[in-house]
């Protein structure tokens, strides 16, 4: 056993071996088998069920290219090539769920995106911990909060009974109900999402600030930079690379607009503002019962989704950041 | 407000400065110093003020509830009746009790599987840990689709089963990195020196790594229970029987859709359905949102402190 250990972790009574040892000697895979084998045993069962189910669904998407049909199985479905997608790209409902998505992503970009970097340059400058510390707690919560909470919340806030609402009633006001109004939905879906995630959002962010070497800002400070110049030369280089990392993933993510949030509101707007492509998914395929078709729609979100990852990522590289991987 | 910007009490303007300010910094400008706790506020009412109301209303007696004409702002005539309403059986007792157990369940398989992997993947120069991690990084690229996971759940016979709750999403490879990175940070020479005593890597692993992780594991351990008790989406579509529905279906039923909730259906009909045939009153449908909430605000508190330990060590060194 002991032998076979010593192998792994060199220790001070053997020497180690030189670095960079070449593959050939390696001990053998069956020496290390024996050595590595509880280590194996532990990761199994989080293999198993990711190629359970993530990996094997994954290749069910084959479904997309068959007339599928529930009795006959994956095996005994019609193969229709592309007749799936030739469909889904005529139809006027997909490019509307479509459009839909990626308007509600720009839009979040622009007015989500900012709000944890601005709030967490805003509490990092907060001097009291006890402070610090309360308002991270708050902020944090929503985030726990499943969405039918925070979708009933804001329903109780601003909804038809609720207390906008009500109040603006018992003035005399007559009332509104933001929560059933096609035209602003956009804002309520992202006014949701700040609530829910801006504070969360935050973490990276504090983080990144927190590793910034604060003899920088005394040497500027020295050197006579006012604050807004600190912030400038000092703390915005310090967040780049975490900014491009979450710019990243958003754009990855661009197709992906929060299933639950928009399932839940979509019978109170219409399908017409809240159909999204995971919506446009779940209604054609599983509620109608086209899986083929659904599935083809799932897929091509999933392959946009992967495609503008890779893309994102690549340029991240070419503008010298480190991005979501390295190239290594 | 400009009144007091101009003058305020005593105490506040001499300025002393902030024991935490490094002496080369300025003192902040007048925008700054009351700007700030301006923002701040704000922030704060933004988020506790909904909550603050949910739960007065649903604390609040009928005649209360009528008279403010809707939610109650002002608590007066405090109650717990819809509590003891909603908790003395029938839908929302069931679908607690459904809730918390697959919770508790849930989170812990999903942290058992998850601290046993990440251990597995953490040890330099393991056989093949290279082809499994990637196998793990590589479900971040690609997600399986809804049509596609479901069809699965199906063929293998989960619908209508708990199992079918927690199984397909037991498993987040984002809490998986996380905990690996911090079993990573841990001296090498801890566990060598455990291993020349005779420790077996489970030895190690119960005995050495365990003890170490408390923070990563109760951070991951809360993200898991958040899914579980969160959970809607996996609910929603696997189950059909909708006397096995968990809170969170319950709520939308209740709340954002504002039915009465199914009746008929299996236990429903035999308990007293509540007694709020026609429509809930509004004070028992807070209640239900402050139920779905309790359990994160009893857990979150504890957690709370170990969250910059935990999720950094994942965005640092995933």
């Amino acid at each position: 056993m002991t032998t076979v250990d010593e192998v792994r972790t060199p220790t001070a009574q053997q020497p180690a071996p030189a670095p960079g040892r070449s593959r050939a000697t390696r001990p053998n895979w069956r020496l290390r088998f024996r050595r590595d084998w509880p280590l194996l045993l532990m990761v199994a069962p989080v293999i198993v069920l990711l190629l359970l189910f993530h990996y094997l669904p994954t290749l069910g998407n084959v479904i997309a290219f068959q007339d599928y049909s529930p009795y006959v199985g994956i095996r005994g479905s019609e193969f229709v090539g592309l007749a799936n997608f030739q469909r889904m790209f005529s139809e006027g409902a997909f490019w509307s769920a479509l459009t839909n998505t990626l308007t509600i992503t720009a839009f979040q970009l622009v007015f989500f995106f900012p709000i944890p970097i601005l709030l967490a340059l805003l509490l990092n400058s907060v001097l009291s911990v006890r402070v610090r510390t309360f308002i991270q707690g708050v902020v944090y919560l929503p985030h726990f909060f499943s969405w039918v909470l925070v979708v009933s919340l804001f329903q109780q806030m601003i909804g038809g009974a609720g207390l906008l609402a009500q109040s603006l009633r018992s003035n005399g006001f007559q009332a509104v109900d933001l929560m059933t109004n096609p035209d602003s939905f956009i804002l309520l879906v992202t006014a949701q999402a700040v609530w829910k995630d801006a504070g969360w959002g935050m973490i990276v962010f504090l983080a990144a600030l927190s590793t910034i070497n604060p003899a920088l800002y005394e040497a500027a400070a020295a050197d006579g930079a006012n604050r807004w110049r600190r912030m400038w030369h000092i703390t915005l280089p310090g967040l780049r690379p975490v900014i491009v990392l979450l710019l990243i993933l958003r754009l990855g993510d661009a197709l992906t607009v929060g299933f639950e949030q928009f399932i839940l509101q979509r019978n109170a707007v219409g399908a017409g503002a809240a159909e999204v492509l995971d919506t446009y998914v779940y209604f054609e395929g599983l509620l109608v019962g086209d899986f083929g078709y659904g599935a083809a729609a799932g897929l091509f979100k999933g392959l946009v989704g992967l495609v503008l990852v890779l893309a994102a990522n690549k340029f991240a590289h070419l503008v010298g950041e480190q991005g979501v991987y390295s190239r290594s | 407000m400009s009144s007091q910007a101009v003058k305020p009490p005593a105490g506040l303007l001499p300025r002393r400065r902030h024991p935490e300010r490094p002496i080369w910094e300025e003192e902040p400008t007048l925008l700054g110093r009351l700007g700030k706790p301006v923002v701040l506020a704000l922030v704060f009412l933004v988020i506790a003020f909904p909550l603050y109301v949910v739960v007065v209303t649903s604390l609040s007696s009928t005649e209360a509830v009528t008279r403010a004409g809707g939610l109650v702002v002002v608590p007066r005539e405090l109650t717990l009746a819809a509590y003891v309403q909603l908790l003395s059986g029938g839908v929302v007792t069931r679908a607690l009790v459904i809730s918390t157990v697959i919770t508790l369940v849930g989170t812990a398989f999903s942290l058992l599987i998850t601290v046993l992997a990440a251990y597995g993947l953490s040890r330099p120069g393991s056989l093949w840990h290279r082809p499994l991690l990637f196998v793990v990084l590589l479900t971040f690229l690609f997600g399986p689709g809804i049509i596609p996971s479901y069809l699965l759940v199906n063929s293998l016979g989960l619908i209508d089963s708990y199992a079918s709750l927690i199984l397909p999403t037991a498993i987040s490879a984002f809490n998986l990195i996380v905990m690996r990175a911090f079993f990573m940070g841990i001296p090498g020479e801890l566990i060598d020196s455990a291993r020349i005593d005779g420790a077996g890597e489970f030895a190690v692993l119960t005995r050495i790594v365990m003890p170490l992780s408390k923070a990563v594991v109760a951070v991951v351990g809360l993200f898991y229970a958040v899914g579980y008790w969160n959970a809607f989406f996996n609910a929603m579509l696997y189950l059909n029987d909708n006397t096995k529905w968990p809170l969170q279906l319950v709520l939308r039923t209740y709340i954002v859709q504002a039915q009465v909730l199914p009746s008929g259906a299996g236990g429903v009909t035999s308990t007293p359905a509540l007694g709020l045939a026609p429509a809930p009153s509004l004070a028992i449908k807070m209640a239900i949102v402050v139920l779905a909430v309790i359990p994160v605000l009893l857990v979150y508190p504890f957690i709370q402190k170990h969250f910059t330990k935990g999720v950094i060590i994942g965005a640092v060194k995933g």
